[in-house]
Formats: C-alpha cells, structure tokens, sequence
C-alpha cells in the first residue's frame, strides 16, 4: 500500500533561537565551504521566489510527491497510457526516495515497449526491428564482434534443444 | 517534422512528429542546427534510466536558430542563432539564484533530485530532445546563449554539455597547482576533464580507460599520460604506485553507470538492474584518491543505489563533490577559453550523421565502432 505522505508526526520540541545558544557561530569560517563556487549562499532567495506563471494545458503530469507545489514548466513527451500508465500512476504515489518507485517505473518501460509494437501492429505498421537496431551499421564495422555474438546465441539454443531431446529420449 | 523516437532498448528510428508550439510565455522554438548524441543518451537508449516512454524523443545537446518566441521573452528574437544548454533552467528559484542551473526547482515535475533536461526521460521533466528538426525551449531568456559571429557551429554544439561537464568536474575537484588528477574515462567528457585540469593549475594528468584510440587521442588532446585498464591487476595499487604510495590528489569519475570492467557489477547492475548500472570507476575513484582528496563525479548514475566502498569514503576522509554541469554559469568563461584557442571543442567530432541515420549512429556510438568519439547529426541537413 502507497504511503500516506499527509500524515506527519506530532513536533516534540519548539524551534530553538540559535542567539540563545552560547557559543553559536563563532567559529563559523567562509572559506571552508566545500559548495563554492557551486552554491552563493549570500544570494539565496530561500523559499519565496517569484515563481514563473504556470504552463497551461491539459496534459496529464506525474507529478513527485516530494513538491510542495508544481514546478511551472514541464515537458510534453508521451503521456501514460495503457497497463504502462497504470504502473507509473502508481510509481508516483512513492517518493523518489522509495525503491517501488523507480521498479515501479523500470517496469512500466518494458511493458511500454511491449505496447509500443502493439500500437506499430495496430496502424498497420511492422517494426523494422533489424534497421530499428542498427544491424547493418553493426555488421559493417563489427562483423567479428556479430559473428561471436550470434554464433554464441545460436550455440546456445542447440545446446538447451540437444538437452531437452535428450531428457525426452530419456 | 523528423525527429528521433525511442521504440525501446536497443531500439530507435525517424518518425514524422509534430512541430512544437509556445506552451509557456517564455518559451522559444528552435530550428535545431547541429545536436549530439551524448554517452549519457546510450544510458536511456540501453532503458537504464526509469520513466524513458516509447515514442520519446532524445537529445540534450543542440544548438539552432529561434524560429518564435513566447510573449515574455525579451533577450531572443527569431533569427539568432543559440547555444542551448542542456538543462532548463528559469533563474529565479532557490537553487537558480546560487547559479544551480543544473538544480532547477520550477522545471521538473517529475522528480526534485534533478532540474529539467531536455530528451532525458520524464524523470528529467518529459521535455522532447533536440535530435529533431524542432525543439520547444522554455525559459528561453535565462539558458540559451547568443552564438558569437566568430564562433564555429561545431564548437556552439559541444558547449551546450561536452565542456562545461568535462570542465565543472575539474572546478569540482578543487585542483591546486601541481595537483596529480587521474580521470576514469577517456569519452568525450574525460577528454574534456583532461584539457580543462591544466586550467585549473594541474601539475600531471593521467587518464584511464580500455579504448586505445580514445588514449591516444586524449594523450595528444589533453595531454595527459593514459593507462589501458585492462593491462592493469589492481587499479588502487597501480595509482598508488604511480604517486609515492599516496594516491591521486584528485580522482574523477567520467564514466558513469556503464563502465566496464567488472563482471559482478555487470551481472548486478547491467543486466539484473539490481544497482543502478555499474559504478566500477566511482569504486576505483574512491580507492586511488589519497586520504584527504578530492573524487569528483560527473558520470551519469540513475536514480537508485550502487554498490561503493563508502567506508573507504569515512576512512580517507574524502570529500565527495558531484553535480549536473551548471552550463549558463560556465559559458561566458568557456566562450573566451574558445576564443583564445586554449580549448577547441570540435576536434573531438568525428563522426557526421543525418537524421534518418539516426539508428546506426546509436549503434555505432552505443558500440564504440569506427573509432568513434563524438558524432554530431544535422537535424535539417
């Protein structure tokens, strides 16, 4: 079950006053900051930056749970769809931090590629898996490479056919 | 319009797409000129990296001429012709406004660890990539960069990521004058790692990889010394050997999460995607950098773990600095390193392709063939 990211623990202590804590800060040291010049504290706007409009449209946008509000800009690449869609929907309901998340997502990507040649199929349209691949730019500059490749594939059917004829003899 | 389309690993082709319209008042459309493919596109074009959806559209590094503008643009016209970084960047957040373009905070729905990028997944924001005709670029008056008179369009292309990457991990690394820097990975952006750490002061470079054309063409590009890893048994002990018995000052990762190298990371992260890809020159970074050093980072990882001796890390005390390269912070700096010859980016091109080529130049790039290094297509001729 997804976890429920609204429900957060009580706060047990109230927010200390740095002031108030002998010692604070005297030994801070700016040129030890290991960030620079990567990060310029000195201009941080904090949280309250003047954010950019919103994109409109009607696009459906998976957004991570980790956003306080929606970055205003996004990309229009494929939309979800199908048993592919599903499984990102539900990817989007862990945080990045969380493992289901990316398997979730590693495979809504196999099962997309597996609707992708469904929806080829459908239009009519027959994947040129061999061009679609490259294989003839492999060939060209790789014949040796092909040739052990594919000697090691076919090597490796006869020798599970070879097994199992001779488990079915048996 | 032709653009590349992702049909799955291994898999791609041409197919007509629609040519992109302004979503957003400060979005420009770009008529793409020159556009890369990067050693990071392999990593989505193998299906290493989540939420890559058939029928996207790769590339993050390209360059072209505005064909419109939105209403809120006011630095860019139709007609100039732009350098556009390869992350999408509004200058205005938290992380912008500390000059973290790569770090965006307002371009990225998708996931906060990482700002938008174009053609890089909808873990990178879903944006469509440059290896088009077209491309839609938002925030168009924060990250494209006019493309100077006197510029070659072979060098715009290349500081879109090749070298701001290759030089933000030599600026990571913290070099000192006569720092020994090693560089795993002698890809166009170790290439670039090489040149830029004699910039920052470095007083010996040395590059590893098991390439040999790509050694000996970072050993004259560079220079630097190089080393094939396969003629080596133990990468920590040859380092060290090769520095007093201390270690590397500076150790940096350009390799990412498809090195070469171990057949357990292989097994483990390759092929049971049990770790995100192998992360065998990070493992080596970590264990040739001397105590106290510096490993730099700016290997492509994906979002999940790795299996690295973090121990080692506590032990050496070592300091860890990684990040995307914040491209609109480098390019004033990098432009005049152009201009003055102290860098020339378009010497690492060596292969041309057009767009309807676009399967076997991932064939022959994602294989290393024909002695490639860096292939640039021509979207519109």
């Amino acid at each position: 079950m997804a976890p429920d990211h609204t429900r957060l623990p009580a706060r047990r202590t109230g927010l200390a006053d740095p002031s108030s804590i002998p010692g604070w800060g005297v030994d801070a040291e700016t040129r030890n900051d290991p960030t620079w010049p990567m990060r310029d504290r000195a201009d941080s706007p904090g949280a309250d930056w003047p954010h950019p409009v919103p994109q409109q449209g009607g696009a459906e946008v998976l957004q991570s749970v980790e956003y306080k509000a929606r970055p205003a800009v996004y990309g229009l690449g494929p939309q979800p769809r199908g048993l592919s869609g599903a499984m990102r929907r539900a990817a989007f309901r862990f945080s990045e931090s969380n493992w289901w998340h990316w398997l979730l997502l590693l495979g809504a990507d196999r099962v997309d590629m597996v609707e992708g040649i469904g929806s080829d199929l459908a239009t009519g349209r027959v994947p040129n898996l061999p061009a679609e691949t490259g294989m003839a730019a492999a060939w060209k500059h790789d014949a040796r490479g092909q040739v052990l490749k594919w000697g090691a594939i076919a090597a490796g059917i006869a020798v599970v056919v070879m097994a199992r004829n001779r488990r079915r003899r048996a | 319009m032709d653009a590349m389309d992702y049909r799955g690993p291994n898999r791609v082709r041409v197919a007509r797409k629609p040519v992109p319209t302004i979503q957003h008042p400060q979005d420009a459309i770009v008529r793409v000129t020159r556009s890369c493919i990067c050693g990071s596109d392999i990593h989505l074009y193998h299906g290493l990296v989540p939420d890559t959806r058939v029928g996207s559209t790769f590339g993050h590094e390209f360059c072209g001429v505005v064909e419109e503008v939105g209403a809120e643009v006011e630095n860019l016209k139709p007609g100039d012709h732009v350098i556009v970084p390869f992350n999408i960047a509004c200058g205005q957040c938290h992380f912008c406004q500390q000059g973290l373009f790569g770090n965006c905070h307002e371009s990225n729905p998708m996931a906060t660890a990482v700002g938008g990028i174009f053609g890089y997944s909808h873990t990178a924001g879903g944006h469509q990539g440059g290896q088009a005709q077209y491309a839609r670029v938002p925030y168009a008056d924060v990250g494209p960069v006019k493309i100077p008179d006197w510029m070659d369009l072979d060098d715009a292309v290349l500081l879109t990521d090749v070298v701001p990457t290759g030089y933000q991990a030599a600026e990571m690394a913290g070099i000192q004058k006569g720092d020994t820097v090693v560089i795993f990975g002698a890809g166009p952006i170790g290439i670039m790692a090489a040149r830029s750490a004699w910039l920052f002061g470095a007083g010996r470079v040395i590059v590893v990889d098991h390439l040999d054309y790509r050694l000996e063409f970072v050993a004259r590009f560079g220079p630097a010394e190089v080393y094939n890893f396969k003629e080596i048994d133990d990468m920590a002990v040859f380092m060290k050997r090769q520095t007093d018995g201390l270690g590397a000052d500076v150790c940096i990762d350009a390799v990412g999460c498809e090195a070469t190298g171990s057949a357990l990371h292989t097994l483990l992260g390759i092929h049971l995607k049990l770790e995100s890809g192998s992360a065998l020159a990070l493992h080596w970074a970590i264990n040739s950098v001397k105590k106290g050093g510096v490993v730099s980072i700016v290997g492509v990882y994906g979002p999940t773990g790795n299996m690295i001796p973090v121990g080692n890390i506590v032990n050496k005390g070592l300091t860890i600095r990684a990040n995307q390269a914040s491209v609109k912070r480098h390019l004033p700096r990098l432009i005049e390193h152009v201009r003055e010859g102290r860098i020339r980016p378009r010497e690492l091109i060596t292969h041309r392709f057009e767009l309807r080529d676009i399967s076997d130049a991932y064939r022959i790039f994602a294989g290393r063939l024909d002695n490639i290094i860096k292939p640039v297509l021509l979207p519109n001729g």
